[in-house]
């Protein structure tokens, strides 16, 4: 099975990287875009049994390593079995 | 006084605090490394050193928070143990969840390396029982994932019971939260370091370990010492 999380800030947290891409839209000749969100996307395979194997690892994981629940918001994507 | 200053990989600021600490201060001083389990025997506080442990993946103290020593410290500064985070260890123990908020990308996004003025906002941390309130430092900052980042009511609740510690302000200690030459990272109320509710967490973004030895202010006239005023108040503990 494999795993995409995706990990962005939550609504409302200041996000510098997306203003800077704002602002930098200028150069390209591109306008009317704005409101840019720079999140993670993390990939990993899972070798343990398919569809029965335990999510509460999965969900343990995103809420204690790979997203801060204080700034950020996670969504995990089964991608293949 | 004996103090645990842990070390993890890209951890840089070690060396400073151990100097200051035996040299500055007289205490006695045992490293510890992430992957050790337990604390040495008769520690009587702990510094999480600035640095870029695990070269700051996924976000500045994320992958620290849960080393083995780590592990180890939380329950211990639930109990009351004092520790001291700075810079990194600020941003490790937000990671944790004894400092609440956490800690973002500066507004500029620019690494930020030089002096600011920081104001003490509470004496009920075991840093600054020998302050006054309102008393204005001036001491070195260098860090770039150093805005102070809480909700609304998380920041109310800080507020509130006193736990904002140190605070960025202008020369004359003037709060100006939205000029990015006092407040300058931007941060949330222009918080610069917090404290546990209890007073024996704290952490802060400054680094006072680097503006605290008098042999250094000799030689080099603008170099200050303010810093040191921040530790000499944990001698008493």
């Amino acid at each position: 099975m494999k795993y995409q999380i995706l990990v962005r800030l939550k609504p409302g947290v200041l996000d510098v990287q997306g203003k800077t891409i704002e602002r930098n839209l200028e150069p390209l000749g591109i306008s009317g875009l704005h409101d840019f969100r720079v999140g993670k996307l993390i990939e990993f395979e899972d070798e343990r049994s398919g569809d029965s194997a335990d999510t509460t690892a999965i969900d343990k994981l995103c809420k204690e390593l790979l997203s801060n629940p204080v700034i950020e918001d996670f969504e995990v994507k089964k991608i293949s079995s | 006084m004996k103090a645990a200053v842990v070390v993890f990989p890209g951890t840089n600021c070690d060396h400073d605090l151990d100097y200051l600490c035996k040299q500055v201060l007289g205490f006695e001083v045992v490293r510890v490394w992430h992957r050790d389990s337990t604390l040495p025997t008769g520690i009587d506080l702990v510094f999480l050193p600035g640095g870029f442990s695990f070269g700051d993946y996924l976000r500045p103290g994320a992958i620290a928070k849960i080393s083995p020593i780590i592990r180890e410290i939380i329950p211990s500064a639930e109990k009351g143990l004092p520790v001291v985070g700075i810079c990194n260890g600020f941003q490790i123990l937000c990671e944790t969840g004894l400092l609440e908020g956490a800690l973002r990308p500066n507004e500029t996004l620019k690494f930020i390396s030089r002096d600011v003025f920081v104001r003490v906002e509470s004496v009920q941390s075991v840093c600054t029982t020998a302050f006054q309130k309102g008393e204005v430092l001036q001491v070195p900052v260098a860090h770039f994932d150093g805005r102070f980042y809480a909700d609304d009511e998380t920041l109310a609740r800080l507020e509130d019971e006193e736990r904002v510690v140190l605070r960025y302000c202008d020369k004359t200690g003037a709060r100006a939260d939205n000029d990015l030459t006092v407040n300058i990272n931007g941060s949330s109320n222009g918080i610069a370091g917090i404290r546990s509710s209890k007073g024996n967490v704290i952490g802060f973004m400054p680094h006072p370990e680097r503006a605290a030895d008098e042999a250094l202010a000799r030689k080099y006239p603008n170099w200050k010492t303010d810093g040191a005023r921040i530790f000499q108040g944990l001698s008493s503990l």
